[in-house]
């Protein structure tokens, strides 16, 4: 018989727990998830108010239609599309070279690495990602460009080959681990259903294990051209400060984030229109990842297969 | 249903009464008893686990192999074994013979693909593509480049109407195989594998994840299937073994404890383990 009488101490520690605490709690969780959500909407707001004023100073036709961008002119000249091209070249630059190299690894690692093979090389995708852009920016403009410019003299300083290669390299890993994890959540059983019709590995991976796989993988690229879209360190360094709307990829340019970078780091007047071009700007990149995320979520429904 | 009591003497092949179709009985005859995968001193392991342990085998064209024993005997590694589907596991090794036709299956020339695509394979579950019923039938014959959607839509159409599930799949073919109940995915699956035309089925257990009502359309499958196929059947179902097949064999701790007609394995083993398991009295 123990010396000690458990019920009569449960019931003496219950009276000392404050019953208010406990409906407290949710409170203070809702207050802290609001955090969040609140600064989404404030956020959003300020970027719509101020781009509002942006466009009651200046043409909003111009804005969405021209192609020139002359904010410190006498005569401005607000034409998105000079940004806009920009941020699309290094965007597609970046995502032809990672998604092939991205999609290849996790192939690797999915169906051929060896349990020790992976261990070892999944880590250091993941340290890939987690090195500073500011980093990748410096790799980009002291050993990438002089690397292409020794391979084609006619490449400038900036440009958007350099700085698309390396925010190419940035979102390789983030489209290798996604899409290995999707591969790697197709049941062994289905590759075994066809190896066992004399299917060869490699039509097994790209007829079955791809297809199943199909929505994690473009939910993966569509993840990591957003991450493209908004990067901003690499372009601010690698890529220039020339706003034009060429297809020319071997000169300086600025994309939309290297844009907000160059004017808040330096003096836009408070009330000026240059000032309020920044949260147009601002918008209208948040417009871009806006609508990939839509895309992803969409995609990732649609192509979802059940097991 | 096969009833055993029916069953001819060993030289005869299977006069099964239930079919209508036993017009084939002479193309049968020509065929008695031609061993169709043999197996020499076959043995294997896993890492050190000595799975295994020479196992001598002959099984013969146009019959039902079945192979029962109680669970981690080693009876779904022999059977993934005849097609190199055991290989999957890294640690697998193994030593002695298999002869399919005469040919050793671990010969270099002959490859994994071709033994493959020769010996098919059903699974314990069902394992349907996540793709449309007729892609999933298609399959085979598209990975050994048959492109003609003229030949395709018939290999399918026959595929299906000899797994017995044409009438109910015909008016949805491009609809996801993963929509259809348990046993109907598994008769796709049994689908997919008759479309490449195989000369050996393999079934590991294939409807132990099924509701009776479907076990008895594989079954009865299984019978018409007879005619055109060679079959080695896994089972933890003696009441399966017994109803299906031809020759049954028993398999304890990695080696085979006996092989003989079905009959004699369920009345009258020579092994008194044989006959504990058969009647029941473990497993």
């Amino acid at each position: 018989m123990s010396n000690y009488n458990i019920q009569e101490m449960i019931q003496k520690n219950k009276s000392n727990k404050g019953a208010g605490f406990e409906k407290l709690i949710p409170v203070i969780l809702l207050i802290i998830t609001s955090i969040s959500v609140l600064a989404t909407i404030g956020i959003l707001y300020t970027l719509i108010s101020q781009s509002l004023e942006f466009f009651n100073r200046e043409s909003f036709v111009q804005f969405f239609t021209s192609a020139t961008w002359q904010p410190y002119s006498s005569e401005p000249e607000f034409g998105i599309w000079a940004l806009v091209m920009g941020t699309l070249k290094v965007v597609v630059i970046a995502t032809i070279f990672a998604v092939p190299i991205g999609l290849g690894a996790a192939i690797y690692l999915s169906e051929y690495a060896s349990e020790r093979a992976k261990k070892i090389i999944k880590p250091i995708l993941e340290v890939l990602a987690g090195i500073p852009t500011v980093v990748y920016g410096f790799f980009a403009i002291n050993f990438v460009t002089p690397f292409l410019q020794s391979l084609y003299s006619g490449i400038s300083l900036y440009n958007a080959v350099s700085a698309g290669l390396v925010v190419g390299i940035m979102i390789i890993p983030m489209i290798a681990s996604l899409s290995e994890d999707a591969m790697s959540s197709v049941p062994n059983s289905t590759r075994e259903g066809s190896l066992g019709l004399g299917a060869t590995k490699l039509e097994t991976t790209f007829k079955v294990v791809l297809p199943a796989a199909i929505s994690g993988i473009i939910a993966s690229v569509v993840l990591a051209v957003s991450r493209a879209i908004g990067e901003t360190m690499i372009v601010s360094i690698a890529a220039g400060s020339t706003p034009n709307a060429s297809l020319d990829i071997t000169s300086s340019l600025q994309t939309m984030t290297g844009f907000i970078v160059q004017i808040t780091s330096g003096d836009a007047a408070y009330g000026s229109s240059l000032y309020f071009s920044l949260f147009a700007v601002g918008m209208t990149l948040f417009l871009f990842t806006f609508v990939m995320n839509i895309i992803s979520q969409w995609v990732s429904k649609r192509f979802r297969e059940e097991y | 249903m096969a009833n055993i009591k029916e069953k001819n003497t060993i030289t005869k092949p299977v006069d099964n009464t239930t079919l209508e179709e036993t017009t084939q009985g002479e193309k049968k005859t020509e065929i008695i008893r031609e061993p169709i995968f043999k197996t020499n001193n076959f043995n294997l392991w896993y890492g050190d686990n000595h799975a295994l342990q020479d196992i001598n085998l002959t099984f013969n064209k146009n019959e039902i192999s079945a192979i029962i024993g109680p669970s981690g005997c080693g009876k779904s590694t022999f059977v993934k074994s005849l097609n190199r589907m055991v290989e999957l596991v890294p640690v697998v090794r193994t030593e002695g013979e298999i002869l399919y036709r005469d040919q050793d299956i671990f010969e270099k020339k002959f490859t994994v693909e071709e033994l493959r695509t020769k010996v098919g394979m059903v699974f314990q579950k069902p394992n349907p593509f996540p793709k449309s019923i007729y892609d999933n039938v298609a399959y085979g014959p598209r990975v050994h480049g048959i492109r003609k959607k003229k030949v395709l839509d018939e290999v399918v159409e026959k595929s299906l109407c000899d797994a017995a599930i044409w009438d109910e799949v015909k008016d949805r073919l491009h609809e996801n195989a993963l929509g259809l109940s348990g046993g109907q995915q598994q008769r796709i699956c049994i689908a997919r594998a008759l479309a490449t035309e195989p000369d050996v089925i393999l079934m590991d257990e294939p409807t132990s994840a099924l509701d009776p009502i479907s076990t008895t359309k594989v079954e009865d499958l299984m019978q018409q299937l007879k005619k055109d196929y060679s079959i080695v059947v896994v089972t933890h179902n003696m009441q399966q073994a017994a109803r299906v097949s031809d020759t049954t064999a028993f398999f304890y701790q990695g080696y085979v404890v006996e092989h003989d007609e079905t009959k004699v394995i369920f009345e009258n083993p020579r092994d008194q383990r044989t006959e504990d398991y058969v009647s029941g009295r473990f497993g």
